[in-house]
């Protein structure tokens, strides 16, 4: 007798996730992102619909650029000096068609900036790029709380994905998110159980899972990538099997994570393939939302994707 | 899908004679299911069952060893289709096409640079394996390119020859490095299985799809050769990843012995980051040989990497023998640095004290192989496991000073090693990267 083929089909749906509200509906931005909406797992192309391939979004501070690689600077240039230029090159040279802003200034090592500044500094921003946009805090809890839902009330109604929401701090982000209209970050420490936890807990504020992106917290290759590797390939298999809990995109902070490591500081070649190859092997977990740095990593993964895709 | 005590019992005779030296034949099922006694001890059992359980007990994925000596390495065996089931067990090989229609000279460069590849990371050894070469038309020239390999690299090899003649001869050239063969297809199966088999040399089988690959590995078996290796033959990425799931699947859910053997794909990308890409997404995806051409060290480095990711064991992360090292020129000046054994953090470690040129002392402690922080939570980096690591070390024999450097994750330990170590307690930088800066402005 002929093998048959196996061929599975899941119940569980991943939820679509909307960034960037267009002038219909009330914002400014150019174009509505959507990713998630798959009912199978990544790749899998012959066993359900993947509504929505990988979104892919440049990486900027809200101050001129520091602590980047040389290469960043370099392939940057002037523009790092300037955040909003910075922004605008992304789009106009490079073609992101979202911009993920880090609020870097308001961290007690980077100047500190007042809530006012920073949500003054997205005003800016959207009035210069419109593109969609991501917004999330400097890693300093205690001014993040502040200068976040100060940034979320000032891009009211252009529905940012907003971040990040994590176990021991999430109402206040929670409660903006709802206020003005976006969509939130839910941070868990490479741990299935905590990213579950927190999704039910936000959705108990009212917040629809429809409007949260997981971030699982990821390592670069050779730098723990494996570790949330399988805690996404784990997460998105109990998603399709029915756990709506755990059924929302995935966003990989990727360009962060790789040029930190020592590798990508060896030759310029070397960080950016390793930056690709970090977003390429979490595509194959899961990932929905790649967050980069690199302008030639991002059209090597395109390309990729492309592809992929490639009906 | 192993079989159950109860499924082993019905394959028996059933009538309890006790000659296996257990009361009864169910009994003597559990056992079997246990694999603590051997089948062999039942002399009554039929031939057919005998087959059946003697197949069953076969891992679904045949093992296969390619090449000879240090060189050699394993494929197949794999049991689960996630890594977090349990885990990947052999990692796939990589190799390097080289056609023999380039001249000595070229051949010979690339030789030398795939020689080279070889990397350290976190304590291990990172390795290419493979090198196969690709027959164009002339026989003679595929000849000496075969000698010429020989000569130079001491890598498994694997002969891209379809033309049994050609073939015969190659083997006998390279047969004592126990080279791969591809590979047969369905118009020239009975002449290279032939040769396989004479050679007892591991055959690439190609076929388009799972149907046809069955055919052929069947009549292969037939043919009497043993090591099998698949492949679907060129196809756009997601349809690769398809077909590698699919034969994945086919060995593990259906128990299809056919299709139980490892994989092997071919990557044909010019730009190095695209065939990376595509070489990584296979790895991830259960292929057993890797082919490519590049031959730019970052993009090995790349793909080795994400091959170490991949296959390490999720339930046993890597780790290092918990102790203090000595790095660089130390004196009893030297600062201590305390950190884990998890072999990622503490290499990080090491290369950012190498970097310093700063002498140090790096006490690793036993924290089973967690992270810094995750150590910490699970209470196996306290003040008291790190007050016995440092007494057991005899750190205060080896420095004169009296001075800890933990990690800047753990500052909240302060106050604790403080107070049980006696020590002055300092607080150094989060991130592994400000070691150095940190090093130079403690002196
Ligand atoms: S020897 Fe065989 S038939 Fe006899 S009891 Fe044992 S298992 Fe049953």
């Amino acid at each position: 007798m002929d093998p048959q083929l196996v061929v599975d089909k899941w119940p569980g749906t991943i939820f679509t996730v909307a960034i960037g509200a267009k002038s219909n509906e009330g914002g400014s931005r150019n174009e509505e992102i959507k990713i998630g909406g798959q009912n199978c797992l990544p790749l899998m192309f012959k066993e359900g619909v993947i509504a929505h391939p990988p979104q892919i979004a440049f990486e900027i501070l809200d101050i001129p650029g520091v602590d980047l690689s040389e290469e960043l600077v370099k392939v940057y240039g002037a523009a790092l000096k300037d955040p909003l230029s910075w922004a605008q090159k992304c789009v106009q040279e490079f073609g992101a068609k979202l911009i993920s802003v880090k609020m870097q200034g308001s961290h007690p090592d980077f100047g500190n900036r007042s809530p006012l500044e920073s949500a003054k500094f997205i005003e800016l921003l959207l009035k210069k790029v419109n593109a969609p946009l991501i917004i999330t805090g400097s890693g300093d809890d205690a001014n993040d709380s502040l200068v976040i839902p100060a940034c979320s009330e000032a891009a009211k109604g252009e529905r940012c994905l907003i971040g990040s929401a994590v176990q021991d701090s999430y109402k206040t982000l929670v409660a903006s998110v709802l206020a003005d209209g976006h969509s939130l970050i839910a941070e868990s420490p490479i741990d299935i159980n905590i990213a579950k936890q927190l999704n039910i807990l936000i959705s108990d504020m009212g917040l629809g899972l429809e409007r949260i992106v997981i971030n699982p917290t990821i390592g670069a290759l050779g730098y723990g990538l494996e570790y949330a590797y399988s805690i996404m390939e784990r997460a998105r298999i109990a998603a399709l099997a029915g756990d709506k809990t755990l059924a929302c995109p995935f966003i990989c902070f990727v360009g962060q994570e790789a040029w930190k490591t020592k590798e990508a500081k060896v030759n310029p070649e070397q960080g950016i393939i390793w930056e690709t190859i970090t977003a390429t092997s979490l595509i194959q977990a899961g990932a929905d939302l790649l967050v980069m740095q690199h302008p030639r990593a991002v059209s090597k993964v395109s390309q990729f994707m492309e592809q992929l895709f490639k009906k | 899908m192993a079989f159950s005590g109860l499924d082993i019992y019905k394959l028996l005779p059933k009538t309890n004679c006790r000659e296996c030296g257990l009361a009864t034949c169910l009994a003597f099922a559990m056992q079997l299911a246990k694999k603590t006694v051997g089948l062999e001890k039942c002399p009554f059992v039929s031939e057919e069952s005998k087959n059946i359980l003697e197949a069953q007990a076969l891992p679904p994925i045949k093992q296969i060893t390619i090449g000879v000596d240090d060189n050699h390495f394993d494929l197949g065996n794999e049991t689960v289709l996630f890594r977090h089931e349990e885990k990947f067990r052999n990692q796939p090989g990589i190799g390097f096409v080289i056609e023999d229609s380039l001249t000595d000279a070229q051949i010979t460069q690339r030789l030398n640079k795939i020689n080279d590849f070889k990397f350290e990371r976190v304590g291990q050894e990172l390795k290419v394996n493979l090198v196969a070469l690709k027959f164009s038309q002339n026989e003679k020239r595929y000849l000496e390119v075969v000698k010429l390999v020989l000569k130079q690299t001491l890598l498994p090899l694997v002969l891209i020859c379809q033309e049994a003649q050609v073939l015969r001869q190659a083997l006998v050239l390279a047969q004592t490095r126990a080279p791969v063969i591809f590979g047969a297809n369905p118009e020239n199966l009975n002449l290279i299985g032939a040769l396989a088999k004479e050679f007892n040399a591991p055959l690439v089988v190609s076929a388009a799809d799972i149907v046809a690959l069955t055919k052929l590995t069947e009549e292969l078996k037939t043919l009497g050769v043993k090591d099998l290796i698949l492949d679907t033959g060129d196809k756009p990425v997601a349809e690769k990843i398809w077909d590698l799931t699919q034969l994945r699947r086919q060995a593990l859910k259906k128990s299809n012995r056919a299709l139980g053997y490892p994989s092997l794909v071919v990557v044909k990308q010019s730009d190095p980051y695209q065939e990376a890409i595509e070489a990584t997404a296979y790895i991830a995806k259960y292929a057993g040989i890797i082919l490519i051409q590049g031959l730019d060290s970052w993009e090995i480095l790349s793909i080795l990497t994400l091959r170490q990711d991949i296959y390490s064991d999720p339930q046993k992360p890597l780790q290092i023998e918990p102790k203090i090292y000595p790095v660089g020129l130390v004196t009893d000046k030297s600062p201590v640095l305390i950190t884990t054994n998890f072999s990622l953090t503490y290499y990080t470690v090491l290369a950012e004290v190498e970097a310093s040129k700063v002498p140090a002392y790096i006490l690793s402690i036993d924290t089973q192989g967690m992270s810094v922080l995750t150590a910490w939570a699970a209470d196996k980096f306290s003040a008291e496991y790190i007050t016995k690591a440092v007494a057991d070390a005899k750190v205060k024999e080896l420095v004169k000073h009296n001075n800890l450097i933990i990690p800047g994750y753990v500052a909240m330990l302060s106050g604790d090693l403080e107070e049980s170590s006696g020590c002055n307690i300092i607080v150094g930088p989060k991130e592994a990267a400000g070691i150095p800066s940190f090093l130079k402005n403690l002196s």
